[in-house]
């Protein structure tokens, strides 16, 4: 047994658990996963609001208004690194906080008042309003509350169908997210007139990003319309049926929105992915591809200047971090393949991978970038964690806030790679920074110290 | 006065088994398992994680639609098994949340059915009722201390030792009550106690409980104590740990503000001397000593602060004294919560003062800020949800108290006793004087020049 184990590993796992964790080239069958998380597991996963909130809080001049008891709307102040290029309205946290009368005579009465005094303090285009676990139990009907307060202001008042214990995964409210942004971008009576921009979904602006990505479009002489939800404002985002094409970056949360959008608009859609030099250049060919013969141009210039001036960088990172080994534990497999794909190109080893809402086919393609014997866990719990950072020996960590004491206390490096992120990730110089932040917490020299101050 | 607005914009407070989760944390092998949507347990750890640095692991039922239909026993049940297996704790504390509340879950006897089917002689199980819309993080840290002791509570042997009885402050504030008390030559029992749990140095073993907290045998003997301090000016009466013990076990209640300030922990020695400590030690008399230099020597720098003083209840009233003892009478005080108590208590201390402030229960930052504008207000004390008072008006803000998400070691701020008021008392001043020497030359020269006429 193993001098740090705090207890007899097979002890830390939950038999039901079993069947979410997969080593490859060992086990058989498929990854069982997208269920509920199982109860005491101390999952990782948040909830139905909470994956709602993430998507629309980045648009800037709404009016974000949780409907329920006070804890909701606290615990999901200002959560967001998105950065906006005017208004602030968005990082402001508003709440009905109901209280016990609320909840027994209902909050409807409550809402509409709050409502009203949002529009006479703040005049904002929209307001979205959450709703919360209380709120599905007691029956507001917030759907009809929003309609006549929409109709008293004339500004769109919109419901998020967020209760939280519809489910403990994120993507159900993405959708109730994404439901609230195409009720957004319905046009009125107006014909729509086609322009020759993209818009940019699943881009959340977090240290800047989606202004890096923009730089490079218009080097290609492409336009960003408008991203979804990173920097927007409710006017620019009901322009959005008048791009030409949608780029879909953050699958889990903006396919669906993408297929609605082609329905309704006839407007293609093809996924992209800024994490990592490859994923960008890939991407820009991809985007110039459909813009024709200049715009490829264009890119490949761009291509190749870029990667001709991160190079050294980049070789310089990979000397000091080849042969490390990293753990990813994020929210979705897009960015789980993403990270996967940047750490190989670093030089590193990926031993142990997870996400909180991967679907079977996007686990099939996880497992086949990696090598025999990482383990890969769906919806995974602390206990776990700890078990495969010791022993996989893992040197580097990439996750959210609650992994990374944890790793710390286990003397691995950690990266912050979640929604409040300060720094920019994406493009070419995001990958440099990326590959920074690997080193610095990988090859610190802390761990030296304190591996060598602890007696044994 | 309460806010006349319905909406509340930028919270000042969090929810009930927020503050629950923590006073679980204070009990030894404990593990918080909370009652109703994966969410909650979520952001709860989120919160707790950016504030302490630790790992701090919180169980979920995990209700989903279904259960919230038709109840969650077997959601419950199956936590309380997972929590079992995987963490083996000695005690598991039950916080319901809003969505259980609501839909009426009968935790108690849920828990008393668990422990007869599943045979458990030597797991505490404790159900705490936390609905969030019962109150904030401050109540439900109060409602689950009380809690506990309620059920460890036996008729005891009367002994010599004291309790003591905390609100949420910061681990190093809870290890400097515990020095003083060591000084003092005190046998106590602190509770609760996570001054270790939430706190831990480094150390070769991960444990995913943490050792420490207060040991359930001595809480059983807390109601032989010959007294309990409870810093609870503000606690209300139905949650009041001290008070239970009090009224059920004749346990003598002595309520003290938290010894911030020289006057306020004046009166925590005085109690200590009185409850059989020995004379002040010279260790304590040199600190407080230093203290009082301290406060002769930047008096003139402080008498221009006009502090806002926000957060929970009993820690806004101790820094407010404090504050207003060095003669920077806070312009502004305020509470998320609800709380007559603090607002009648600072109604007497601060009935001299000049201008009389502007007091705000149930309190969010858009009044907060409104009121520090209107007073111009030139520092802040409080938590880190006051970041805009420094991004929108330029106040800058000495921090304390929880959360303190934006800063490193939110745990280690030590503000209690004369050495912790010391420490509070150069972090006052100094903020002070980074934003007065910064600003001065230029705001000398928008006062006082004349614009030529371009």
């Amino acid at each position: 047994m193993d001098a740090y184990c705090s207890q007899p590993v097979q002890e830390a796992l939950i038999d039901e658990r079993q069947s979410s964790i997969v080593t490859k080239g060992k086990s058989k069958g498929h990854i069982s996963c997208t269920s509920d998380s199982i109860a005491g597991a101390v999952s990782q996963r948040a909830c139905v609001y909470c994956g709602a909130r993430v998507v629309l809080n980045p648009v800037t001049d709404a009016a974000h208004l949780v409907h329920g008891p006070i804890g909701c709307a606290a615990y999901t102040w200002d959560i967001r690194g998105s950065l906006s290029s005017g208004p602030e309205m968005y990082r402001n946290s508003f709440s009905t906080d109901l209280g016990e009368r609320d909840v027994i005579f209902g909050g409807e009465r409550k809402l509409a008042a709050c409502i009203d005094e949002i529009v006479a303090m703040h005049r904002p285009p929209a307001i979205f309003v959450y709703s919360t676990c209380v709120i599905g139990v007691i029956g507001d009907d917030i759907g009809s509350v929003c309609r006549e307060a929409s109709q008293r202001h004339g500004i769109d008042v919109i419901p998020v169908e967020s209760t939280g214990f519809r489910s403990g995964n994120k993507i159900i409210g993405y959708r109730a997210a994404a439901d609230a942004l195409l009720k957004l971008i319905q046009p009125g009576e107006e014909a729509v007139k086609p322009t020759r921009k993209v818009n940019f979904l699943g881009e959340y602006n977090l240290g800047g990003e989606k202004w890096v990505v923009e730089r490079y479009m218009r080097d290609i002489g492409v336009e960003v319309n408008v991203a979804f939800t990173g920097d927007s404002t409710v006017a620019r985002l009901k322009q959005a049926p008048r791009a030409c094409l949608n780029l879909v970056q953050c699958t889990g949360s903006m396919h669906y929105v993408a297929r609605r959008m082609e329905e309704a608009f006839g407007i293609p859609y093809i996924d992209v992915n800024f994490f990592g030099a490859d994923n960008t250049a890939e991407s820009l060919r991809k985007i110039a591809e459909f813009y024709g013969e200049d715009a490829k141009n264009r890119a490949e210039a761009l291509i190749g200047r870029e990667m001709a001036r991160i190079g050294p960088s980049l070789r310089k990172y990979r000397e000091k971090l080849a042969g490390k080994r990293a753990a990813i534990y994020v929210g979705g497999a897009f960015k789980a393949s993403a990270i996967i794909r940047q750490m190989k190109e670093l030089g590193m080893e990926v031993v142990l991978t997870g996400t909180q809402t991967g679907k079977k086919e996007e686990y099939e393609k996880l497992d086949g970038m990696l090598s025999d014997g990482a383990v890969i866990i769906d919806d995974a719990n602390p206990a776990e964690i700890e078990m495969f950072l010791r022993e996989k020996k893992v040197d580097v960590m990439v996750g959210g806030v609650k992994e990374r004491f944890l790793a710390y206390k286990l003397g691995v490096g950690f990266v912050d790679h979640n929604h409040d992120r300060k720094e920019c990730l994406a493009g070419f110089d995001g990958a440099v920074n990326f590959a920074r932040e690997i080193y610095r917490t990988a090859c610190s020299p802390v761990w030296k110290h304190v591996k060598k101050g602890v007696k044994p | 006065m309460s806010r006349v607005k319905q909406v509340n914009e930028n919270q000042c407070q969090m929810c009930m088994p927020l503050g629950g989760v923590v006073a679980v944390k204070g009990v030894e092998n404990a593990m918080p398992l909370v009652h109703g949507s994966q969410g909650c347990s979520t952001y709860m750890r989120l919160t707790n994680v950016e504030h302490y640095n630790e790992p701090l692991d919180i169980a979920s039922s995990a209700l989903n639609e279904k259960q919230t239909i038709y109840g969650g026993e077997a959601s419950l049940r199956k936590a309380l098994d997972n929590v079992i297996r995987v963490y083996r704790p000695k005690v598991i504390g039950v916080l319901t949340t809003c969505l259980a509340e609501t839909i009426g879950e009968d935790v108690e006897r849920i828990v008393e059915a668990y422990v007869k089917d599943r045979n458990i002689k030597d797991i505490d199980i404790i159900p705490v009722s936390t609905p969030s819309y019962g109150g904030s993080h401050t109540e439900g840290f109060w409602a689950a201390t009380k809690e506990m002791i309620a059920y460890y509570a036996r008729p005891a042997e009367k002994h010599a030792g004291i309790n003591v009885i905390i609100p949420h402050v910061s681990t190093a504030d809870i290890r400097e009550i515990k020095r003083i008390l060591g000084l003092m030559g005190i046998e106590y029992t602190l509770m609760p106690d996570y001054s270790m749990t939430l706190d831990r140095p480094y150390e070769e073993r991960y444990h995913k409980v943490p050792p420490g907290g207060t040991r359930t045998p001595d809480i059983s003997r807390m109601t032989g104590a010959r007294a309990t301090i409870q810093f609870g000016l503000t606690c209300p009466d139905e949650l009041s740990p001290g008070l239970f013990l009090q009224q059920e076990y004749g346990v003598p209640l002595i309520s003290l503000p938290l010894p911030i300030g020289l006057e306020n922990t004046d009166r925590f020695l005085e109690a200590l001397k009185m409850l059989g400590g020995r004379p002040m030690p010279e260790a304590l008399a040199l600190e407080r000593g230093w203290l009082l230099d301290a406060m002769a020597d930047s008096h003139k720098h402080n008498a221009e602060g006009r502090p806002v003083v926000y957060g929970e209840p009993e820690l806004v009233y101790a820094f407010a004294s404090m504050c207003a003892e060095n003669g920077a009478v806070p312009v502004v005080i305020a509470t998320g919560t609800r709380n007559g108590r603090l607002i009648a208590r600072l109604k007497l201390l601060l009935a001299e003062a000049d201008e009389p402030p502007t007091l705000l229960e149930e309190a969010d930052f858009a009044s907060i800020l409104e009121a520090a504008a209107k007073m111009s207000a030139n520092v802040a004390v409080g938590h880190s949800g006051g970041k805009l008072l420094t991004e929108r008006l330029g106040i800058p803000v000495v921090r304390v108290g929880f959360p303190i998400h934006d800063r490193m070691g939110g745990q280690r701020i030590l503000s209690v006793g004369y050495a912790g008021s010391l420490a509070f008392l150069d972090r006052f001043t100094n903020a002070l004087l980074e934003k007065k020497l910064a600003t001065y030359r230029q705001s000398k020269k928008e006062e006082l020049l004349i614009k030529e006429e371009g």
